[in-house]
């Protein structure tokens, strides 16, 4: 009985490889180090260690420019535009985590049905998924994000329930590779349930295409809050978000206040940034095959 | 080919009744109770009730169901709240002004992105091509609402280089209003479609045919834009036609923004004023015409590559 296609002393060499070959490029680990930065400061922010003075208001003091006391001036209502910014962290990282988790979740498991059964489970996956591709994204998103009105739920779902397509698609593609290789017929033959060779057989080795897609979804997510934001569909008003701090501007701009939408943008610029070029050396560290994007 | 394409419009059906499906049990069990919203927030009990009997909202689901195809068949999606104007017909104003902005946009994303791409790929591993990756990828970490605030406010509110805001229903003088929009609309596309389209052109660098033509001595700027270039069609037309949706309804936040009075604008509208049955109308038909340019696609796929066969 064949085992595996590959000796068991290399099985994690797929895994070492990829570390090694990040561990060489400069430009991703610094990636990696901004994208831990932004977690430890949403973090931080929120068991309210820094910036707690995110909410104070102050209505004599609108609009100030950057200086000493406010390092990125104030809004509106006299708030710290800085601190505003750092705890729209919170709500693009929860954004950005909650729901391309849901995504993915989502993608991963209705891949795997219909890669793994075939037939006419695959046929019904197919069709739904096809379904809903053919509704333009930002229709879908902005729909669900209407119908079940503004919330950080709201975002987690609609981000969840509209960019799980691609990743389900990839994950079916693989499933249905890997059920006929000789590994998942020997598990078979030693009587591994489906349900094992599902999930303790055949996803562990497709795990790195869910962590590559996970980072392309999370970018999408993220751009994703500030759009719907602007559309009155993302967050509650008073929740910092650089969607909000974005569609302030629309009236700070003419005042030449400036400080808010350069806030909220470099804020956001550097985490999607590190997130692009992050994703970008884990392709070419897991998918030796692919050339550079 | 003519078996090819009635075979490929047999396979739409099962997903427009999907996409009918879909929007239906969105907008009418997920969404909550329309007559409500409709009524705004005085209505008593029995306003509510009697416009309830009115949309036929008191009927049991299959009926509703049947209603709703009944109005995509006939193309009647009934009337705006908000408005009061008929949808189908403000759907048609609006076709006009968004292909106007949005065609110009698209072909001259597709021509700069082409030829950049075809560039890096020509100076693969340099310098020049790694930064221009990070480059790229810098663009695409700004958010599109971030390039219109800055378009719009340096370049028409300072500099005065473009109206801020505005729309003319005469072909010619509208481009004046279209001229700002395009220019935002191409720059956004630069950074992913010069990535994907490099990629694209790498893949087939690294084909035999290539390595032929090397052999054979012909010169690299002609290997790229003969052969690399037509052969590269085929995931071309992919991209083109995935960024088609945007033809029609990718253009909302543009719209909003320069008051353009096309299909973007009028969904950006409707969900300011949370207009239930445009949305739902505009969500149906930017699926049927994401539906109609796949299905284009893949004819176009068929014409352009021999190998695809009449499956």
């Amino acid at each position: 009985m064949s085992q595996s296609q590959k000796p068991p002393a290399r099985r994690n060499s797929l895994w070492w490889d990829a570390l090694r070959h990040l561990r060489r490029q400069p430009l991703a680990m610094v990636s990696l180090g901004v994208i831990l930065f932004y977690v430890g400061l949403a973090l931080l922010c929120s068991a309210g260690v820094i910036f707690t003075d995110y909410a104070l208001v102050d209505h004599n003091r609108p609009y100030q420019e950057p200086s000493w006391e406010n390092w990125l001036g104030t809004d509106i209502f006299g708030r710290d535009v800085l601190a505003r910014a750092a705890h729209g962290s919170i709500t693009s990282l929860s954004v950005g985590f909650v729901g391309t988790g849901l995504a993915l979740v989502i993608g991963t498991l209705l891949g795997a049905l219909a890669g793994y059964f075939g037939g006419r489970t695959d046929d019904l996956v197919v069709w739904f998924y096809t379904t809903v591709d053919t509704i333009p994204y930002i229709l879908l998103v902005v729909s669900l994000a209407f119908i079940m009105g503004p919330s950080l739920q709201t975002l987690y779902l609609a981000i969840g329930l509209t960019f799980w397509v691609s990743h389900c698609r990839i994950v079916r593609a693989e499933f249905l590779k890997h059920r006929e290789r000789d590994y998942v017929q020997g598990a078979l033959a030693v009587g591994a349930s489906h349900w094992r060779r599902i999930f303790i057989h055949i996803l562990p080795n497709i795990f790195h295409l869910i962590l590559i897609n996970f980072s392309l979804v999370f970018v999408t997510a993220v751009k994703s809050e500030v759009i719907l934001s602007f559309l009155g569909l993302g967050v509650e008003p008073g929740v910092p978000s650089w969607g909000m701090m974005i569609n302030d501007a629309r009236l700070e701009l003419p005042r030449g206040v400036w400080w808010g939408l350069a806030a909220a943008t470099g804020f956001m610029f550097f985490l999607i940034l590190a997130f692009n070029l992050f994703n970008d050396a884990l392709r070419e560290a897991l998918d030796p095959k692919r050339s550079r994007v | 080919m003519f078996k090819y394409v009635v075979r490929r419009l047999l396979y739409t059906i099962p997903i427009l009744f999907g996409v009918t499906l879909l929007t239906f049990l969105l907008f009418h069990i997920a969404g909550g109770d329309p007559a409500a919203q409709a009524a705004g927030k005085h209505a008593s009990a029995e306003e509510i009730a009697l416009l309830k009997a009115q949309l036929g909202l008191d009927r049991p689901l299959h009926q509703q169901y049947f209603f709703y195809l009944q109005q995509i068949a006939t193309f009647d999606f009934g009337r705006s709240w908000a408005t009061k104007q008929n949808i189908s017909s403000m759907f048609k104003a609006g076709l006009g002004p968004t292909l106007s902005l949005t065609l110009p946009a698209f072909f001259l994303a597709v021509l700069i992105t082409i030829s950049l791409a075809l560039i890096l790929a020509h100076l693969r591993g340099s310098w020049v091509d790694r930064l221009s990756l990070v480059l790229c990828l810098a663009m695409m970490s700004i958010s599109f609402l971030v390039y219109i605030l800055a378009g719009q406010y340096f370049l028409a509110y300072q500099f005065s280089l473009f109206p801020i805001s505005g729309w003319d229903p005469d072909p010619i003088l509208r481009w004046t209003y279209l001229a700002l929009p395009i220019l935002i609309a191409v720059v956004v596309s630069i950074g992913p479609d010069t990535l994907f389209f490099r990629t694209v052109f790498l893949d087939e660098i690294s084909q035999d045919y290539v390595r032929t033509a090397r052999a054979k001595g012909l010169a690299e700027g002609r290997i790229l834009f003969k052969h690399v270039l037509r052969n590269a069609l085929i995931p071309i037309i992919t991209i083109v036609v995935i960024r088609m949706p945007f033809l029609v309804m990718g253009s909302l936040l543009l719209e909003a923004f320069f008051g353009i009075p096309g299909l973007g604008g009028i969904m950006f509208q409707a969900i300011q004023n949370s207009d239930f049955p445009v949305i739902k109308a505009m969500t149906f038909i930017g699926a049927l015409l994401y539906m109609f340019f796949q299905l284009f696609s893949d004819i176009l796929y068929a014409a352009v590559d021999p190998k695809i066969q009449l499956r």
